[in-house]
């Protein structure tokens, strides 16, 4: 983002950072998460779930604000961020 | 990125088998029987979040379901739902409503289950100002039954038995509501997740009787039959050709084919209910 | 307030009020109607009393929406009924069939007319009483009580409205126009002396209480909505969880249960009136309105030395299979079923009767009572 000026209470902004959890067996692929997602930070898998359908992965796990709208727009329940604060490195799974 | 921001580490995603909306979902019941794309499922997300935000205890909140897709929704809520026959979700809800006025009951139903067969019903409960917050899912055709013409399928459109294009006038339905005395009524399509979310609390707090019009793709045959692409291809077609018109007079919003869709909160009036007026009279109150 | 839900004492009402009248004394609080004569009288007893005991009254718009809504208030946990005569009653069957399904207790009068269609919409008919057993899809047993004066209107509502919540379904109250539409006088007792029986909710907490699971007696208990057990109830086959399961494994056992229920405890709720029966060589079967005229007939025959005895049936549904089966057992000549249709609950008289013994419907397509001579007629025919 640009601005024309550093805004006065620059060192107190923290944009926030979400991390995105995704179950998948649930998605039925309409990519409504990745092509809404404002900071593109999904993709669609190359990978199938149980029932045949391409589900999303994250590509750019750092750019996640936590906006949720993945959440909110998702049809299936599959698929949601929370705040980064809540989850220590050591729980986070690996992709598959 | 503003300077201010310090990034942590990418974490990646996580896998998991739950999702915060499940305590109010019949998770056990989940993946859901809607196809993919479908925007039905977006809606019941809507009103997830809408229900927790309107401060209705949870056990206190019945919800209602006719035939056809949206009519599933009353099993996947994990509320008091109940699933009527076809059209008839209404005065079922009616019949909770009145018999024990502490239940907030909210009716989840399609454009056919609603607008048609139950059209009736509908334009009576506006007319009483019955309290109820209804959510009319509409998708311009019957998917239930494999895309049939619906009271709703904008003129031209190709439906199962429109097969050379509809030649009905289609409802209008927020004129409708309005011409019926309706308290409530907002139109959003399922992009406008947040807006209709707050539709959906609105509505959920009134007063009244309170009408959602929720504008949703069906890619499976709505948008098959009329070659429009997919589900998201239809959320595109949303995004370039809703037009937000808070107030805007019902009888201008008027949907057809692929033309530009008004969306906004048409009305929000204040006026006695059914069970007010009706105790006003019985015990002597008068309103 | 309440005290006035139980009029104590005698009075000269038609049995359309007595009908609103048994259900208010059985602590019905909503009624959801649409008029239609003959059974306005109902309703409109219901619009003005309803208020005075704390209740609901609300004129619908249509059968279907009164049906429903009737339904809905008994998920509130409230006792509801509507009433309703031929046209209306046709379009309330897909839902009462929805009332079956679900388990819903709840009370419906039908003031029975002259049928098909409009028909005769103000003079007497009993042609709906297959129509109650068959009307809606699928397979399914009902109850349906058939009073013969006012006095009965009162009693058999409420009698109706404890079947009902014991087996928990919708249970008719099969009238006719012209028991609906008479003045006699009806005895109201003290309250204390009504018996009631009371819905059976379950004792068990949200999370192990199973909404279709029954118990020995092939019926769930139940609760009501806001009680925090979050059930789903739905028309479609389910499963005791209530959950919709499209299967044959699941849909047999369900349809069959429903039916169970009322066939397995059918000695339990079988009533009928016997007048003569010992040494009778002809029975009379009616019921309703041509039960008063029946039994004229039995006095007269009597009188004349004929032998012949009258079982008044009180439940035309379940029908009294084991009494009828006794008495051709027995050896009676024969049958005679006048009823105010083309022969309908004598259909039944002969199913269960067999070949052995004939059965002859005395048939009246509507419109007016029998006249005591054709009954005779039919009489004559069995003892020549």
């Amino acid at each position: 983002m640009k601005l024309w000026r550093t805004p006065l209470d620059a060192d107190k902004v923290r944009v926030p950072h979400g991390v995105v959890s995704i179950i998948i067996e649930r998605c039925k692929g309409c990519s409504f998460c990745v092509e809404y997602c404002p900071r593109d930070v999904l993709i669609i898998s190359k990978k199938f779930n149980k029932k045949g359908y391409h589900y999303p992965e994250v590509i750019s796990a750092g750019l996640c604000v936590d906006c949720n709208l993945c959440e909110d727009i998702c049809p299936e329940f599959a698929i949601y961020s929370d705040p980064e604060e809540q989850h220590s490195t050591a729980q986070t799974k690996e992709n598959a | 990125m503003s300077t201010a921001v310090t990034n942590t580490a990418p974490t990646g995603e996580r896998q998991v088998q739950h999702h915060p909306k499940d305590t109010l979902l019949r998770d056990d019941r989940l993946p859901h029987i809607w196809c993919p794309t479908c925007g039905i499922g977006t809606a019941v997300s809507c009103f997830v979040e809408a229900l927790r935000e309107s401060g209705i205890p949870e056990e206190k909140c019945v919800v209602v379901s006719g035939i056809g897709c949206t009519g599933r929704v009353a099993g996947y809520l994990n509320l008091d739902s109940f699933h009527t026959t076809h059209g008839r979700a209404i005065p079922f809800a009616t019949g909770v409503a009145l018999a024990n006025p502490d239940l907030h009951v909210v009716v989840f139903s399609g454009d056919g289950d609603l607008v048609a067969i139950g059209g009736n019903h509908l334009i009576n409960a506006a007319r009483r100002n019955m309290n109820l917050t209804v959510i009319c899912v509409n998708n311009f055709i019957y998917g239930m039954t494999g895309g049939q013409c619906a009271s709703t399928t904008p003129e031209t459109a190709r439906t199962s038995t429109s097969p050379r294009g509809n030649t009905e006038y289609p409802f209008n339905v927020p004129y409708l509501m309005e011409a019926c005395g309706a308290s409530y009524i907002a139109r959003w399509t399922v992009l406008h997740i947040r807006r209709l979310k707050k539709a959906m609390t609105e509505a959920l707090n009134k007063n009244g009787f309170a009408f959602v019009e929720v504008i949703a793709p069906c890619s499976t045959l709505y948008s098959r039959r009329n070659k429009l692409g997919t589900g998201y291809d239809l959320m595109k077609f949303y995004h370039d050709n809703a037009e937000i018109r808070h107030g805007a007079n019902t009888k201008d919003v008027g949907i057809g084919f692929q033309t530009k869709i008004i969306v906004g909160k048409f009305v929000d009036i204040t006026k006695p209910t059914f069970l007010e007026k009706y105790q006003g009279k019985t015990t002597g109150g008068g309103k | 307030m309440s005290d006035h839900a139980v009029l104590t004492g005698e009075h000269f009402m038609t049995g359309d009020e007595a009908a609103a009248e048994g259900g208010l004394a059985a602590g019905c609080r909503f009624f959801g109607g649409y008029p239609i004569t003959p059974a306005t009288e109902v309703t409109e007893r219901m619009a003005e009393r309803l208020p005075e005991v704390g209740g609901v009254f609300i004129q619908m718009e249509d059968e279907m929406a009164s049906m429903n809504a009737i339904l809905g208030a008994s998920w509130a946990g409230v006792k509801s009924m509507s009433s309703t005569s031929g046209p209306g009653f046709s379009l309330m069957m897909e839902n009462f069939g929805l009332g079956i399904m679900t388990e819903t207790p709840c009370v419906l009068v039908n003031v029975q007319r002259g049928g098909p269609s409009t028909g005769l919409p103000t003079l007497v008919g009993q042609q709906d009483m297959q129509q109650c057993k068959w009307g809606s899809h699928g397979d399914f047993e009902v109850i349906a009580l058939s009073p013969s004066s006012p006095q009965e209107a009162f009693d058999f509502a409420i009698h109706a409205f404890n079947l009902s919540e014991q087996y928990r379904l919708p249970v008719f109250l099969m009238m006719d126009e012209s028991v609906g539409h008479m003045f006699e006088k009806v005895v109201i007792p003290p309250a204390d002396q009504i018996k009631l029986v009371e819905r059976r909710y379950t004792t068990k907490k949200p999370g192990d209480y199973l909404p279709f699971l029954p118990d020995e007696d092939l019926v769930p208990p139940m609760i009501k909505f806001g009680d925090g057990y979050r059930v789903h109830v739905t028309g479609l086959t389910h499963d005791e969880k209530g959950y919709p399961v499209m299967e044959q494994s699941c849909h047999h056992p369900l349809v069959t249960r429903l039916v169970d229920k009322i066939k397995k405890n059918a000695h339990k709720i079988y009533m009928y009136d016997e007048h003569y029966l010992d040494d009778a060589e002809v029975v009379m079967v009616s019921y309703g309105i041509t039960a008063r005229i029946a039994q004229q007939v039995v006095e007269e025959c009597r009188a004349d030395g004929k032998k012949v005895g009258h079982l008044r049936l009180i439940t035309c549904w379940p029908f009294p299979e084991a009494k009828i089966r006794e008495l051709a057992d027995r050896g009676v000549k024969g049958f005679i079923v006048p009823e105010i249709n083309l022969g309908q609950m004598s259909l039944e008289v002969e199913r269960v009767a067999g070949r052995g013994v004939p059965t002859i419907c005395v048939p009246n397509a509507g419109g007016a009572v029998h006249k005591p001579e054709e009954i005779h007629a039919a009489v004559r025919e069995v003892i020549k």
